[in-house]
């Protein structure tokens, strides 16, 4: 036998030995000892790293609430929970894979979602086909949930709701008798298009009328062009959507090329960090979010809103963002339907799942048939006084409107 | 459409207006394409890092910033740091290209490009970044016209920039070891000119040129890691139509193409805005082709 020989069969041993124990290790990952494991493929390098890291923050905190208030009770025994953590690299390919992977390697029978819909969208196809249930709390584009996916569910409002809340401000502040003029500025990818789509459907519903109506290029690094038509049409309202940049750009070009409107909404505020960059240009801004440490909600694991924030800030050295927040509740929602489930299962922990009614301090969770979470409304801040003050709805809400937006000359 | 050209009709400042912020776009778009018309005229390279180089000026800008510089005085310091970097670039990476097929240095830039998106991902982070600068608004006409002050800046310096480099290429001892590379290497080598450093010279010089760039791009809109493609793709087109030895034809096309750009913006709707400057590049393309066509008849 010649040394190649050798060498080709101690590999082929090598291998087969491998993959044994990675399936040995992979059939009792799920829940070893006390501790059971749910999966996570997260961004946590690329373009949604930022992202990705308060997405896992938000999930270590409950997991470590959790195992500090004795954790999960399954058929009369505690367990802890753990996480299985990969980095996908913001590439949804490379998601999949580690959704597999998580399933098929690592026995992983419970998994997280990721960061972003288009992640979300990679990854849901796999853990359909294996029947294994994901919990997701950053994944919000509406086409996830027109797939008709089983074992999908999702803890934050979906993207057609984000800027609806102020589609319905702008009605109230409207005179009797006043038609009022809607201005949309929404970037043109899945996202924005989907904000777009809810706009308009609440402003049709509510007799508005849209007078501009630009879908800017993702590419696009300036707004002038939209603005000159803002400028002279003067709309009541004007709503931009482009994440970060989108707000960025816009509180910024709107401040230096003075353009007046009544009402300003936005997306993606806290992200683009329009206070603590602009300061007063961002005076009057309404951004959506999907939480905020004001709201009046609360359960027994973290308190109140605020003593969320309070314990994030005190462990992270920052206030949480919402992306934290909805993470947060994933794990809980997981939590919740082992106990209710009795069982690790992953059919039967779906069931339990589909059948969630809880109270969290990140709002209601209640999931309808697709999926969505029906039991919480998306919220609006206003700008006021270099705070972000909840606005909407008027059942949470923390301070009065600020309308309408004085002149720049006046300002 | 057609509304919009009414009301552009209607309110003839609007236009001006337009034309203005376009201007200020535009006078960027030249600044960066300078250097690509340098580096594509003298090396023979299409530099496709560009963009990447106009994003590094951005970050360089705001650490600076961050350190306490005020943020006027970071654009000479981004185009220190970047002239330091493309130099190091050069002698890593680009000299080994200089000589060798159009296909080797696309690959070879391409792939920088990609190298410093990551790394700048990887040190600075994925969000979307901005300076601000205190400098606040210019008002004229009675509100006809509104301009922001650091765009003014920044076509103030695109074009002392360019009239600078002008001069440099004309008077300087290394400009004019510059154009003499550019016309004959291989005779301006045979008159003791040290191309290899001309070429390393060039390449830094752009790589200032487009961290000048960057540092106005942050102070005036936003960067994040991912930005610079469009940089990119905006110098190409300038030095398209404007080619590869005339800095005064690089500024004009760059500034026509700001306001052409934000007039079809607001005419055709922001969607067709790129599509827009894709369709006029094209459009140029052929023109200019049949134009040469006419012209290489002409001296048979």
């Amino acid at each position: 036998m010649n040394l190649g020989n050798v060498l080709r069969k101690l590999c082929v041993v090598l291998m087969t030995a491998a993959l044994t124990a990675a399936m040995t290790i992979g059939a009792s990952a799920n829940v070893e000892g006390d501790t059971v494991y749910l999966g996570a493929a997260i961004s946590l390098t690329g373009k949604y790293s930022t992202n990705g890291a308060h997405t896992r923050k938000g999930y270590d905190l409950a997991v470590e609430q959790i195992n500090a208030a004795g954790g999960v009770t399954v058929d009369g025994r505690a367990y802890k929970l753990g996480i299985i953590y990969y980095d996908d690299e913001s590439t949804p390919a490379r998601g999949a894979q580690l959704a597999e992977r998580l399933i098929q390697q690592d026995g992983v029978k419970f998994i997280l979602g990721p960061y972003s819909s288009g992640l979300t969208r990679a990854m849901a196809p796999i853990t359909e086909k294996y029947g294994i249930p994901m919990v997701e709390a950053n994944g919000a584009s509406i086409s996830l949930f027109r797939e008709g996916y089983k074992y999908l569910f999702a803890v934050l409002s979906t993207t057609e709701q984000y800027l609806q809340g102020a589609v319905a401000l702008a009605a109230e502040t409207a005179g009797e008798g006043q038609t009022l003029r809607l201005g949309l500025a929404m970037e043109n990818d899945p996202f924005s298009q989907d904000v777009r789509t809810g706009v308009i459907a609440d402003a049709e519903r509510l007799g508005m009328r849209v007078v501009i109506d630009d879908k800017l290029p993702p590419e696009l690094n300036d707004m002038s062009a939209t603005l000159a038509k803002v400028r002279a049409l003067r709309p009541d309202l004007l709503v931009v959507s482009g994440h970060a940049k989108g707000a960025a750009l816009a509180i910024r070009q709107i401040a230096d090329s003075h353009i007046d409107v009544p009402m300003l909404a936005l997306t993606h505020c806290d992200a683009a960090q329009v206070i603590e960059k602009f300061a007063e240009k961002a005076e009057f801004a309404l951004c959506a979010s999907q939480w905020a440490p004001g709201l009046a909600y609360s359960d027994e694991l973290f308190g109140s809103a605020r003593d969320f924030a309070d314990l994030f800030e005190a462990t992270f050295d920052y206030a949480p963002p919402y992306q934290s927040a909805e993470s947060a509740a994933a794990v809980m929602v997981f939590a919740d339907a082992f106990e209710r489930a009795g069982s690790f299962d992953p059919a039967v922990v779906r069931d339990a799942l589909a059948e969630t009614d809880m109270m969290t301090f990140y709002g209601g969770i209640n999931f309808d048939d697709a999926g969505r979470n029906i039991a919480k409304p998306m919220v609006l801040f206003q700008v006021q006084d270099g705070e972000y003050r909840v606005v909407y709805p008027s059942d949470a809400s923390e301070a009065e409107l600020r309308h309408p937006t004085p002149r720049w000359s006046e300002r | 459409m057609f509304e919009n050209l009414q009301l552009l009709f209607d309110y003839p400042s609007l236009g001006v207006d337009l034309v203005a912020n376009g201007l200020m776009i535009g006078a960027i778009f030249a600044l960066a394409a300078f250097g690509m018309a340098l580096v594509w005229g003298v090396l023979g390279i299409i530099n496709i890092a560009q963009g990447e180089f106009v994003m590094l000026g951005g970050f360089v800008a705001l650490t600076a910033a961050g350190l306490g510089v005020p943020p006027l005085l970071t654009i000479p310091l981004a185009a220190i740091a970047l002239f330091i970097l493309g130099w190091g670039l050069y002698r890593l990476v680009i000299f080994r290209v200089v000589d060798r097929d159009l296909f080797v240095s696309l690959l070879a830039t391409f792939g920088l490009s990609i190298i410093l998106q990551q790394l700048s991902n990887e040190i600075f982070g994925a969000d979307v970044r901005t300076l601000e600068t205190g400098l606040g608004t210019l008002v004229l006409f009675d509100g006809q016209i509104v301009l922001a002050e650091i765009k003014l800046v920044s076509f103030v310096t695109a074009l002392t920039v360019g009239l600078v480099l002008w001069v440099f290429l004309k008077r300087a001892r290394l400009g004019q070891a510059i154009r003499a590379t550019a016309q004959n290497a291989r005779a301006a080598r045979i008159l003791g000119i040290d191309t290899d450093r001309v070429y390393a010279a060039t390449y830094a010089l752009n790589a200032a040129l487009c961290g000048a760039a960057g540092s106005l791009v942050v102070m005036a809109w936003t960067i994040h890691p991912y930005i610079g493609l469009p940089y990119t793709v905006r110098s190409f087109l300038v030095v398209i139509v404007a080619g590869l030895g005339n800095i005064v034809a690089v500024i004009t096309a760059g500034l026509g193409l700001g306001a052409l750009e934000n007039l079809a913006g607001f005419i055709l709707g922001a969607e067709y805005q790129i599509a827009f400057v894709f369709v006029l590049m094209v459009i140029l393309l052929v023109g200019r082709n049949l134009w040469l066509r006419r012209k290489r008849e002409y001296l048979k």
